[in-house]
């Protein structure tokens, strides 16, 4: 399950850079994520996963990244506070795109943004969180995903 | 003509303003859940609505709903995030014309409230 789904948010990650900043994400072999770990950048948002699974999907990047995409979409005067919206609607935005292999069962709240670390991870019990690391422009990024799927009877 | 742009992010908000043109639209308006938007909708009464889905307070499908009750034939194009097919038929369904699937550019916004006038 976690191959799947490590894979479809992949696609989500390379089809959102590939649109927005008409050049490639490279993406780096996912990996357990520690519990001691720093994994936050400066700027990451977390969206809550309801329905067909249960958990939580992270996006964290560097302020350097973030100012260097903001001219992309047409922002001529990156600032801290568009980094901080710019990070919610990557993770909304893969997030959301990944209802298209998962269902619309997959349902997603609206993101929250944390500027700074360090990152906790809620993990759901039971649950793995996986890190898939993202390069774009020599700027390094992170998806986390934390899913389990929820039973069908529950 | 009008514009009302209904997103909960700032960044979605105004890509849409900037992808739009001041030139078509002498007038444009947002708001940032459903809410807002069926008010905002009832004061200013605008030519076009761009609208998100997932938003706090009321989401773009409810939103949709009170706002073709107050004007059945409204122009609106949902912008979302949402890929799976099932979402993109309800909106129709409720009656938005279009359906333009985030992430966008500012050709694809472009383009697409062009359709929409244009029908």
């Amino acid at each position: 399950m976690e191959e799947t789904i490590l894979k479809i948010f992949a696609q989500s990650v390379t089809r959102y850079f590939a649109t927005v900043a008409n050049g490639e994400a490279v993406l780096g072999t996912p990996y357990l994520a520690g519990s001691d770990e720093s994994v936050a950048f400066d700027f990451s948002a977390v969206i809550g996963i309801t329905g067909s699974h249960r958990g939580n999907i992270y996006y964290t990047a560097p302020r350097e990244k973030l100012r260097s995409l903001l001219p992309l979409i047409g922002e001529t005067e990156p600032d801290d506070r568009l980094c901080a919206e710019l990070v919610g609607e990557i993770t909304n935005t893969i997030s959301g795109n990944a209802r298209e292999q998962l269902g619309g069962a997959f349902m997603i709240s609206t993101p929250f943004i944390i500027e700074g670390g360090p990152l906790h991870v809620r993990a759901a019990r039971d649950t793995t969180c996986y890190i898939l690391p993202v390069t774009w422009n020599q700027h390094r990024s992170r998806v986390l995903v934390s899913l389990h799927q929820t039973p069908v009877n529950s | 003509m009008k514009l009302l742009i209904v997103d909960d992010s700032l960044i979605m908000r105004r890509a849409i303003e900037r992808s739009a043109g001041r030139s078509r639209f002498s007038e444009i308006h947002t708001a940032t859940n459903g809410l807002l938007a069926v008010e905002m909708f009832a004061r200013h009464r605008p030519d076009v609505v761009t609208m998100d889905i997932t938003m706090p307070d009321m989401d773009g499908l409810s939103a949709i709903d009170l706002i073709l009750k107050q004007n059945p034939a409204a122009n609106i194009l949902v912008v979302s995030a949402l890929a799976d097919k099932g979402t993109a038929i309800e909106a129709v369904k409720r009656g938005a014309l279009g359906f333009l699937l985030k992430p966008v550019t500012a050709e694809s916004v472009h383009n697409a409230i062009e359709n929409i006038l244009s029908d």
